[in-house]
């Protein structure tokens, strides 16, 4: 064997196939991939099993911060955790007199909708709480990825929410893990409602974490700040009813046909390190309108809105 | 580390690089994150050229598409593409000093911050803002210390 430092004086291309012929090779490669993962359907199962390689190493980028947060955790001081408890109580008496009010609403409601021989069954069907491994929030991608997969129930295009909002869908699916793309991501686009007037339009990520857009709204569209926006059952993967986000700032121009309207998002990954998952009673009338998405790739394909120029001319 | 196996310590060093290329960060930070993974594949690319390779590249490629691509095969073309470039001009840069170093590092950062440009735009993910390009510029500065650091784990005559 010989000492390394002679190799590196040998001719490079002496031996093997020379740097172009494989580079051509390996660019071939990548092009068929590229090509299936874009067109073909087997491709679907290397996602997956490359999905599930990759685990180890979504576990260990991000066992740093689950160490701190751990570490953090278990330092917590006796008065802070005894607040903290104090405040949850109340939180939870709370909401169960909301719940309360709730369901009587509920009853009604089936009455009225003239199904009074059987209650109605409850929108969701079962839930699955998920921890977030690793988060991706930059400009091009708003995406996190989850430590629960197909093996745990997850399914494609499934609704993802956290305590305060819609979060996002399943994009991708491993065996252990599955990727969510967020709301804010900037290829996401959810059918909303305004639940002030049900005025219906569609909010688009803006590719940052505290923002939507409306790019289809006219000018002389009812919409104002502080409006509040919720799912509006349409495009088949979000229920009717689900809180989205919040109108932040309305802009109209009067030498343009559209406002410039954007929304603060309601959830938050900042805040959470926790989210669930939704599966929905297909019978109850509030689930996702029952056509499925067309393509296998999840999310709803929408042309880039007009893009908004920041300062009038 | 030996001189007898660089092999092992490249795939090492590969997948530190890879760990600290994926590695959740501020927004802000993970703007001006040099793309570790490829500077490390390059470093080898140039400093050994029979050993590091495409096959190093086209793999670290391979799992960024897994981590974060939107298209799978998009980064292994670009990076493999980036050390075909590094391999055969690595003679004509090793032998320049760091600072002609960092610009080549810079320029085969933008050539595969373009590829990946343009796979985007055709693939239907046409994600255009100008922080893309900055660990490009990051990149070409962080040279001399990647150099510092790799340079021990192997002798440079």
């Amino acid at each position: 064997m010989a000492v390394f430092g002679t190799e590196v004086d040998r001719p490079l291309y002496g031996r093997g196939p020379s740097p172009g012929l494989r580079f051509t090779v390996y660019a071939i490669l990548a092009v068929v991939l590229m090509y299936y993962d874009q067109h073909g359907h087997w491709e679907q199962r290397l996602r997956y099993l490359l999905e599930a390689a990759a685990y180890p190493v979504q576990v260990v980028v991000n066992s740093p911060s689950a160490a701190w947060r751990s570490l953090t955790e278990n330092f917590q001081g006796r008065e802070q955790l005894r607040a903290e408890n104090e405040q949850l109580k109340a939180h939870e008496r709370e909401l169960e007199l909301q719940l309360m009010r709730e369901a009587a609403l509920e009853q009604e409601n089936a009455e009225l909708r003239g199904l009074r021989a059987s209650m109605l069954p409850s929108l969701i069907k079962s839930s699955i709480l998920a921890e977030i491994i690793s988060v991706e929030t930059d400009p091009l991608r708003q995406r996190i990825v989850i430590n629960k997969g197909a093996r745990d129930g997850v399914s494609l295009n499934q609704a993802v929410v956290d305590g305060t909002g819609i979060l996002g869908q399943v994009s991708r699916l491993g065996p252990w893990s599955a990727e969510i793309i967020l709301v804010t991501d900037p290829e996401h686009a959810i059918p909303v409602e305004i639940t002030r007037n049900s005025l219906r339009s569609i909010a688009v990520g803006s590719g940052n974490s505290g923002e939507l857009l409306l790019p289809y709204l006219a000018v002389n569209s009812d919409v104002k700040s502080g409006d509040l926006l919720v799912s509006s059952g349409l495009g088949g993967v979000f229920p009717a009813g689900l809180p989205v986000a919040r109108i932040s700032g309305v802009r109209r121009e009067s030498n343009q046909l559209l406002a410039q309207v954007r929304a603060q998002p309601l959830a938050s990954i900042e805040r959470d390190r926790e989210v669930i998952l939704l599966e929905f009673e297909s019978t109850h009338p509030d689930a996702p309108a029952p056509n499925p998405p067309i393509a296998p790739v999840p999310q709803t394909p929408v042309k880039p809105p007009p893009k908004i120029p920041e300062n009038d001319e | 580390m030996s001189d007898r196996n660089p092999g092992l310590t490249i795939y090492l060093t590969a997948i530190i690089a890879l760990v600290l290329t994926v590695l959740p960060l501020p927004t802000w930070f993970a703007i001006a994150r040099p793309n570790f993974l490829v500077i490390t594949v390059l470093y080898w690319s140039i400093m050994i050229p029979r050993r590091g390779g495409m096959l190093l590249g086209f793999l670290g490629g391979l799992a960024l598409d897994v981590l974060q691509g939107p298209l799978l095969g998009e980064h292994a073309l670009a990076m493999a593409f980036a050390t075909y470039l590094a391999i055969r001009l690595n003679l004509l840069v090793r032998a320049k000093p760091l600072f002609e170093q960092s610009l080549f590092v810079f320029a085969a950062l933008m050539v595969y911050e373009f590829l990946l440009w343009v796979l985007d735009g055709w693939s239907g993910h046409p994600l255009s803002t100008p922080t893309r390009w900055v660990h490009t510029l990051t990149g070409g500065l962080i040279w001399p210390l990647v150099v510092g650091v790799l340079g021990r784990f192997h002798s440079t005559r």
